[in-house]
Parts: structure tokens; sequence; C-alpha cells
């Protein structure tokens, strides 16, 4: 798959990669498995709709606008709940370049991402995310 | 829609991929063109290349495949050379220095950090020797798995080997079968043990009898990963040995035409036993595969089988120990704790293995190693070598039963460190913790992920990589399962402990393993002890708990280009590196 950036001339491939390990961008790897989320939505019964959300593997990748989006399965780590989460952003196309969304960012299915609340913040330190 | 791999296969796969990895290794690293990188190192896996993860760019994992586990005179020799020269990386593992081997699950081998530049050199000295990394990854008939020791083993049935190096020739480098929809593993056994493990695989024959025949029954459909494991099915199918390279390739045959090429995750066997059911697998092979009439299913030895099976049945768990051959000499199975080697071991190996036995050395599925054909007025000779103070033929059962994946070591997949945790979980429950009485056997497999490389399902103690929070930091954990074994009535392990911090599992070992002490009737096993006992209990009887084990993996391993490294963050990575191993500059 190959998402545009702004300038419509410069774009980016996308894809799966080795059973489901990373996200592939540009045929580097550049998002993987194994990584902790933040997902809000309903992916699992946790105060404050927020899941602790170990990822286990990608199944497939999508775009909305510069948002560069993945189906993923894990679990929430605070509940122990199996989740299969779909268009989860995973990083921005910007100046047809990929950038990864930070660790702290909030995470919503159908590409949204957000601010943690004061009620939801994990103990984890750091910032939104890059863009 | 075809997926970019079923694409980038349809344009080049199989034999061909090696005429253009010789080049792109004649040229250098920096020649295969930066957007084809993703394509090329799909497709390098069928000639057994895996580009290690993320910080090891440049580097390879290298499979070599050995067909029923068979090492011939001087090929362990070989491989340990190859180590010796070719495997070292930039880092050293603290446990295993910086070269060695992996003796694997599928009785194969493993080594890491090779260098593209180096793999036509490599090949040249594997070919010269009958070795080959053909087929040893991607979607083919990988490296044929069986009783590691056929044609030696007093509890044989019918002697295995053949057929399973028959088929080894038949599908290595057969175009009709190169480029399947998905990985194909196959399992041929001819013992009374069930020591071929054909319940996990894709295609299994395994040893029947019809009508004074001696030959096999076949099943499909095993498997273990995506925390979707199988048993494979009986297909009510009996091939007498001359016909199972007619049966083996229509059903690889019908699996290339309806395995689903669409859905990696959907492609294997399993699933599409799942969906269409063994009855018409059966009718469509014999309808479109075969043009003979398929017999039924002959008389099974499926209620004898011990192999792994988690029982007091004074059955076989495992191939260490001096065992008497069918012909009188002995085979030595040697304990390689989670598999590994150095090379210099691994040479010693090749050479006690000529000097007391025929040379040959055999790979088991347990990732040890078996030195055949010792005399029996040699024995006391080989057992007295320095050697097998290592690798012990009567290990401690906690060393005896470890079995670790390769873990974020080098591995994409994984989500925890692996193979030093486990020897380091080992020696911390040799020293700290009483082995219930009368156990001997007590598996500990420890997977890095639900790819399940380790086989956890079919362990005592099966332990799974995860994700936790420890006094607010994310720590690497384990799922706990329990009870799982193979034998006359395999079973998987019941998960009943989620995301234990990995510092806490050695504790929770030891708590449970008195828990059951305590709880045993007579000399219940470990397994039939789990099968009775509810989950709400075991669940209990786990408790995870610090103790003096240290366990220096903690943090997020995956994050580090090498774990063990002085300086692990990812920025400090020296890869991509040129052959000479001089770091490339990125090009920004």
């Amino acid at each position: 798959m190959v998402v545009a950036g702004q300038d419509p001339a410069v774009s980016v491939a996308i894809r799966v990669l080795d059973d489901g390990a990373w996200v592939s961008v540009d045929d580097e790897r550049r998002v993987s498995v194994s990584e902790l989320w933040r997902v809000g939505g309903d992916v699992c019964a946790c105060p404050d709709d927020l899941a602790d959300f170990v990822v286990e593997g990608f199944t497939a990748v999508g775009a909305d606008g510069r948002t560069v989006t993945a189906d993923v399965y894990g679990q929430c780590i605070r509940c122990g709940a199996d989740a299969t989460v779909r268009t989860i952003p995973v990083g921005r196309v910007v100046d047809g370049e990929f950038r990864s969304l930070a660790g702290e960012a909030v995470r919503f299915p159908g590409a949204g991402l957000g601010a943690p609340s004061p009620s939801q913040a994990l103990p984890v330190p750091g910032s939104v995310g890059e863009d | 829609m075809p997926t970019d791999v079923e694409n980038w296969k349809s344009e080049v796969y199989g034999n061909e991929i090696r005429e253009h990895l010789l080049e792109f290794a004649e040229e250098g690293w920096e020649s295969i063109p930066a957007d084809e990188h993703d394509a090329w190192f799909e497709r390098f896996k069928w000639w057994g290349l895996y580009h290690q993860r993320n910080g090891q760019e440049s580097y390879f994992m290298m499979r070599i495949g050995t067909p029923n586990g068979v090492l011939k005179p001087g090929q362990v020799e070989v491989v340990a050379e190859i180590a010796d020269e070719y495997a070292r990386g930039p880092a050293e593992n603290p446990e295993f220095g910086d070269a060695y081997v992996d003796w694997t699950t599928r009785q194969s081998i493993q080594l890491h950090w090779i260098r593209l530049e180096d793999i036509p050199d490599i090949f040249e000295k594997l070919e010269a020797n009958g070795l080959s990394t053909q087929q040893a990854c991607g979607d083919s008939w990988r490296n044929i798995v069986g009783c590691p020791v056929a044609g030696k083993d007093s509890a044989e049935f019918v002697d295995a080997l053949p057929v399973a190096m028959d088929l080894n020739e038949t599908f290595t480098g057969n175009d009709d079968h190169a480029n399947l929809p998905r990985k194909w593993k196959v399992s041929v056994t001819g013992c009374e043990e069930g020591c071929g493990q054909g319940d996990i695989n894709d295609l299994a024959f395994e040893p029947a009898e019809k009508d004074g025949v001696k030959g096999f029954n076949v099943r499909v459909g095993g498997g273990l990963s995506r925390n979707e494991p199988r048993l494979a099915r009986s297909l009510d199918v009996f091939v007498p040995p001359e016909d199972a390279d007619a049966v083996a390739g229509g059903i690889s045959a019908l699996f290339n035409d309806h395995g689903d090429r669409e859905d990696r995750y959907n492609a294997r066997m399993k699933f599409l036993t799942d969906e269409w059911g063994t009855e018409k697998i059966r009718r469509v092979l014999q309808d479109d595969y075969v043009d003979f009439e398929l017999q039924t299913a002959g008389e099974d030895l499926r209620d004898e089988y011990t192999y792994n099976s988690g029982r007091n049945d004074d059955g076989h768990h495992d191939h260490v120990g001096v065992h008497e051959q069918n012909d009188g000499d002995y085979y030595v199975g040697l304990n390689v704790l989670v598999g590994r080697m150095g090379a210099d071991d691994t040479r010693e190996l090749a050479r006690i293995a000529d000097e007391y036995g025929s040379g040959e050395v055999r790979v088991t599925q347990r990732q040890n190693v078996i030195v055949t054909d010792v005399p029996e007025e040699d024995l006391d000779d080989l057992l007295a070598e320095d050697l097998l103070d290592t690798y012990e033929p009567d290990p401690h059962t906690f060393m005896r039963g470890s079995i670790a994946c390769t873990g974020t070591e080098f591995c994409s997949l994984s989500i925890v460190e692996t193979k030093n945790r486990q020897v380091r979980y080992a020696r911390w429950l040799k020293d700290n913790v009483e082995v219930p009485d009368g156990v001997e056997d007590f598996h500990i497999h420890l997977s890095g992920c639900t790819a399940s490389c380790a086989q956890p399902q079919i362990a005592d103690i099966s332990l799974r990589g995860m994700k936790t929070r420890k006094d607010g930091e994310a720590v690497e954990a384990l799922d706990i399962g329990l009870g799982g074994g193979l034998g006359e009535d395999p079973r998987f392990a019941e998960w009943v402990e989620q995301r234990v911090p990995a510092d806490e599992v050695p504790g929770a070992i030891g708590n449970l393993l008195a828990n059951f002490e305590e709880r045993r009737q007579g000399d219940e096993s470990f397994r039939d002890f789990v099968e009775r006992t509810d989950e709400e209990t075991l669940a209990e009887l786990v408790e995870p708990e610090e103790t003096s084990y240290a366990d220096p993996y903690m943090h997020n391993t995956k994050l580090t280009w090498y774990p063990y490294a002085d300086e692990d963050d990812m920025d400090a990575s020296p890869a991509p590196a040129r052959a000479d191993g001089s770091p490339i500059p990125s090009d920004d």
C-alpha cells in the first residue's frame, strides 16, 4: 500500500512484514510488535476506557489521510483481555517521511489520537506524540 | 487481493533466488536496492536466511536443514568451522561467547550474525560436505523431522529414515512444491514411542500396519502457532512406504492449490483442515491428487506412545543418556541447555563422535545432540570426556527439561529475552528448588511469543513471553501454562497465570512444585495432577514471588540493538555494516 504525503509526488510504501512482526515503511522496519501502547475506546473493560495494550502482531496496514494505521492483535496487560483492534494509528507521514507515534500517545481505533486525561495517566512519563 | 509476499513470490521465488542472492553477495550489502529490501529479505528465507531484527541490519540468521536431524560423519566439524569463521557478531553473548551453534526444535541448525558477503563461501563449504540451507525457511517443505534415532532405535516398528530422506530428496528444490501458500512442516516416524511429534506438524506419517504391511497412517493440520494450537487429525489413510512420496506430494499439491494465499494468517494447513474437515480433504486428495485407490487407515501404535507424555509411564521422554541401539552398539544423548553450543565445543563434539562412534551426530526435537554407533567397550572412555561435563548424558532434571526459542536477542516476533534467561532459570532452579520425589523428566519450555518455536504448549510448565507493569514500570513477563504433553493422549497446557514478572517466575515454579509435592497422590505425575485439579486451584498454587534469582533482562530488550551490549541503545547499533564489519552511515 502506498500513502501520499502532503506533496502528492511524495509517497511512502507501507506493509506488514515478517509474519506480522513489523510495520514496514519504505522498506524499513519502523513499528515493532512487543511495544506497549495506550489504546482508548472499548478495547477492554479497564477504567477510563484506556487499555495498556501490548502488541503481539500486525495483520494489516492502511491510511487515513496522512495517518498510517494498522490492525493489531494483543492484550491489555492491566486486565488481561485479548483483543483485535482495527485501524489504530501507528504514525504519520509528514513531508513525505514517516514519523512514529510516541509511546505515550493515546490511540483510538479509527485512526484517532488524543492526549491522556489526568485520570487516564499511566505511570510513564513523556509527551503525547510527535505530531 | 494477493498479499505483497505473494506478489514477490510470483516474480522471483524458489531456486532462482539463489542467483540473485549470490550477485548481491558479490557486490555487497549496499547493492540491494533500498526499495526492494522487504521483497528480497522475504525471498532469501527460502535459502535459509532471515534478516535479523532491527538494530542488526545487514546480519542474517542462517538455518541449515538436516533431515531427521542426521549429520553424517564430518558434517558437525564443518558446521563448527563455519560458526567459528563466520558467525561472529559485533558483540558477545555473556553466556555463550561470540561464535555458537543453535540446535533447534525442528532438528535443524541455526547460526547468527552471518554477513551477506560471506554467503557464497559458506554455501560452497556446506554443499561440498552435503549440507544445505535450501528451503530451511520460507513457504515450502521445511526440514523433515522424525524420531532422531530412526534406523537405530530398538523400539522401532518400521524404519522411517529412508522414507524421510526420500521425501527430502523429492521435495527439496522441487519447483512444483517450492512456492506453497505458507510453510509446510512434515514429520515421519516409525518408532513405537511417538518421538516424531507428528501431532504438531502440518503433515504426519505415523507408524501403522495394514494387512500385514508395515507403513504409515496419515494425519494433517497440526501446529502450535498464533494462540491457535491444533493436534494433527487423521485422514483415515494408510500408506505403505513405497507410496509415501505420492501421497505426501498429493497433499502438498492440495495445500498448494487450496491454501489461503490472500491471508497469511489463515494460510496454514491447520486452518484448511478446520474449514474443510478431514473427510473433504481425503475426498479431494483421492479425486484430484493421487491416481490409485487410497487405503483406509491401518492399526496404529498411538496407545503405546510415551514420548514427552508427562506421565509416569516408564517411557521415553527425551533421548538423553546411554541407550542400546538395534545393532548392539549404543547411542549417547547429550543435554544441550537451551540448544546452544559454542563453536569450540561443537568441534569437540565432532571429534568425540568420530573417535568413539561412527562420526555421525543426530539432533533431537529437544534441542539436544546424540552421538551414535558407540561400541559398548568405548562407552566408558566417551563418558569420561571433558565435553560431557558440560553437555551431560545424565543431567539434573531442570537442566534436562529446559527448552528456549531464540527470543529478542535476534528474533523480530519475540516479546522477551529467552535463551539466557532460561539458562539462568535452570541454574537457579537446580540450586534452589527440590525436584519432586521420583521425578526425572520435567519439561519447562520458554517461548518468546505466540509463534511457539519452543513448543510451550506441550511442556509440564509452559512459559510464553508477555509484558506487565511492576512498580509502575513496564517489564518483561511470562504467561504460565501447566500440564501439556504428548504421548497416547496429547494435551495442550492450560494457561493458568498471566503476566508474571520474569524475575518472579523461578519463585513461582518453586512454590508450584512444593505445592504439587504436598498435594500429589502417591507418585502421580505433574501432568496427572494438573488434569485432576481445577484451573482456579492451579492458579492459586503458582504463587509468583521474588527470590534470590536476579534477572538482568527486565527492561524492554526489544528496544535495544542487542540486549547484552555494554551500550545497548538502538542509536549505538553498529549495523548495517560492510563485509569488514565497519558501519555503513545512514543517508541522513
